[in-house]
């Protein structure tokens, strides 16, 4: 067992599937001789050499289409977008291709692909570059979107993307690169579909996913300051969705919030909390709650954008509407 | 239309076959649908039949082929039973996309013929990605990749063009020149206006002009084309000059071309044309042609009649193959 980071975790996990698997390749723009815009791919250029991971033009479309068409050929391909808000210019190839081709060919074919993508706001970045489109991918049938909020999901959770035969949506948070955890060095995988409890109690539960999972950890953390205990629950993947881990602790806890970094309006935590609101009714003591962005273009001034991003203390204001907490 | 053909009496007969039988699909194609036994969108071949044989008649069965929704003519040629096709266009579960494609849709992966494409270009980049995967492979295989004048002004044509000869991709670039993008004439959509081909030098990519109405032409432009492309010298990009004789589609009204052009075209179709000059060359008598049209017309009755009796899918289907489990 060892403290690694994120962007290690991920790393590892490409140099595994490039090593086992002479199909895989990287593909992406500066993923080679840059060594990777956020250096996730560092010294993989000179390890795999400039076929195995292929320096791109700047072009997501031929880029995501291309890594389909492999696929679709019985290669591996792993096409990294450098932030989800270029993937923009490659959903076409994802929604109408990636997701479609195994349907519509009754199975004939199928696209396992991998797309590594980074996801949120937090760093400035002004609108253009801080938004988080994963929930728009996971309402799309025949894609999974996998999004870890700490290494060892990271990894466990790219190695499970890996065996996957359907087209992955893998986002990575930027600001969570250098989070460290702890990774065994023993193999392990964590399977899609199953979300994690990363924190038990009894009184709330707090479902997110990527980097707003610490912000319910914060907020789990106040609330423990009032006597109250918070569970969390990490989603983990958006698309398979496992209701059931956070159907079972709305259960107990008979009250809900959801967290998510995009924007409140048609989020994808809305469809999660009608889900809770349908699948545990009767054992809620008040409407299941939702946070999201404020409905704004991220700002770069860094007090306003602080400001749409959720926090703790929106979390624990919700609590107090809704519940009187 | 050159003045002699250099094909054996087999191959014009052959040939000429399968250009009949396409051009009787398609007209009756356009009855099933006014009977409303086809529904959806229907994009018919008529007109084009050269380009799709020509080309496909010095094509191997481990060349990938993959093309827009106008894909009932490459379909056939490429070696899809007429009963597949037609199931398909009536939804059937004998289709050879199970009923759930469609005819814009049309696969059959064995058979290496990658699909119909109903996403304008969409199929450029995908075209990429299975040259990519031959390449990968080490294999001599090529891809053709069927797209019309509409694709053209679209980004993935651009992107698919620098990123084949870029990674010297074994992609045949397959322009069929109709005129029309939908409506709108070659001219008033393209501010470079006509010579399309013209366009592949920006990419460093050898191309070619041809008569898209000569099925000979087409079929020695295609061979021509293979012979680089299996090389590993990069892609090769075709314009055949071709024509629509039928609307865009099953609801085209034609209010953007007087009838007289369209008659004025006819004089180029490549049936009559291919015929008239194998009869005067003495490769096949007018007696062997009314044998092949009998021929043709038993296969396309038999068509409608296989499609007729197919059951639909059942409604398990409606589920099935959305992701591998």
């Amino acid at each position: 067992m060892a403290e690694i980071i994120m962007r290690e975790a991920i790393a590892r996990g490409l140099r595994e599937a490039l090593d086992k698997d002479e199909r895989a390749f990287i593909m992406g723009e500066d993923v080679g001789a840059y060594q990777g815009a956020y250096a996730v791919t560092k010294g993989f250029f000179e390890k795999y050499g400039p076929e195995r991971v292929r320096d791109t033009p700047i072009a997501e479309g031929v880029m995501v289409g291309a890594g389909v068409g492999a696929a679709m050929a019985g290669q591996r391909p792993i096409v990294e977008i450098m932030t989800i808000n270029f993937l923009l210019l490659g959903i076409d190839q994802v929604v109408n291709h990636a997701a479609k081709l195994r349907y519509m060919s009754n199975g004939q074919l199928e696209v396992p692909l991998i797309i590594r993508t980074v996801t949120g706001g937090g760093a400035q970045l002004a609108a253009t570059h801080s938004q988080s489109f994963e929930g728009w991918f996971a309402s799309v049938p025949g894609i999974k979107v996998a999004i870890p909020s700490d290494p060892y999901d990271a990894l466990g959770l790219f190695r499970s993307a890996l065996d996957e035969r359907d087209p992955v949506i893998f986002a990575e948070h930027a600001l969570l690169y250098g989070f460290k955890g702890e990774v065994p060095d023993a193999p392990y995988k964590v399977p899609f579909g199953q979300a994690a409890v990363k924190r038990e109690g009894k009184d709330i539960t707090l479902v997110a996913y990527g980097r707003m999972v610490h912000v319910a950890q914060n907020a789990a953390k106040l609330f423990a300051e009032m006597g109250k205990q918070a569970e969390v629950i990490d989603v983990r993947t958006l698309r398979p969705l496992d209701l059931d881990t956070i159907v079972k602790s709305v259960k107990k806890t008979n009250r809900c919030i959801v967290v998510e970094e995009v924007w409140e309006t048609g989020g994808f935590g809305s469809w999660i909390a009608q889900s809770v609101q349908e699948a545990a009714f009767d054992d809620l003591d008040g409407p299941v709650g939702h946070v999201g962005g404020l409905d704004v273009p991220a700002p770069y001034n860094g007090v306003l954008e602080a400001a749409a991003i959720p926090d703790a203390k929106r979390v624990l204001q919700k609590a107090k509407e809704l519940f009187g907490m | 239309m050159k003045v002699a053909i250099n094909l054996d009496k087999a191959q014009v007969a052959e040939m000429y076959r399968q250009m009949a039988l396409i051009r009787l699909f398609e007209e009756q194609c356009a009855r099933q649908y006014q009977q409303g036994k086809i529904r959806g969108f229907l994009h018919l071949y008529i007109g084009q039949e050269a380009v799709a044989v020509g080309a496909m008649s010095v094509t191997r069965k481990d060349d990938y082929v993959i093309t827009s929704y106008r894909d009932h003519g490459h379909a056939i040629a490429k070696g899809i039973h007429p009963n597949a096709v037609m199931a398909e266009l009536f939804g059937k579960v004998t289709g050879c996309s199970g009923g759930k494609g469609g005819s814009m849709h049309l696969f059959d992966i064995e058979k290496r013929f990658m699909g119909g494409h109903a996403i304008v270009a969409g199929q450029m980049p995908l075209a990429c990605g299975l040259g990519l995967a031959i390449k990968r492979k080490k294999e001599d295989s090529a891809v053709l990749c069927f797209f019309g004048d509409g694709a053209v002004n679209e980004g993935y044509f651009h992107e698919s063009l620098n990123l084949a000869s870029l990674w010297k991709l074994p992609v045949i670039f397959f322009l069929e020149n109709n005129m029309y993008g939908m409506g709108t004439l070659v001219s008033r959509a393209r501010a470079a206006g006509k010579d399309i081909y013209l366009a592949a030098d920006a990419y460093n990519i050898p191309a070619a002009q041809i008569d898209g109405m000569d099925v000979a032409a087409v079929r020695e432009a295609t061979a021509e084309a293979l012979k680089r492309v299996r090389t590993g010298d990069g892609p090769v990009f075709i314009e055949a000059m071709t024509y629509r004789f039928r609307g865009h589609s099953m609801s085209d009204a034609s209010y953007y071309r007087e009838s007289s052009e369209v008659e004025r075209e006819q004089v180029r179709d490549p049936i009559p044309a291919f015929k008239k000059l194998a009869v005067t060359e003495g490769l096949i008598s007018e007696k062997e042609l009314a044998q092949i049209d009998k021929e043709v017309e038993a296969a396309v009755t038999e068509s409608i009649k296989f499609a007729n009796e197919s059951p639909n899918p059942p409604m398990e289907a409606l589920f099935e193959h959305i992701i591998a489990s």
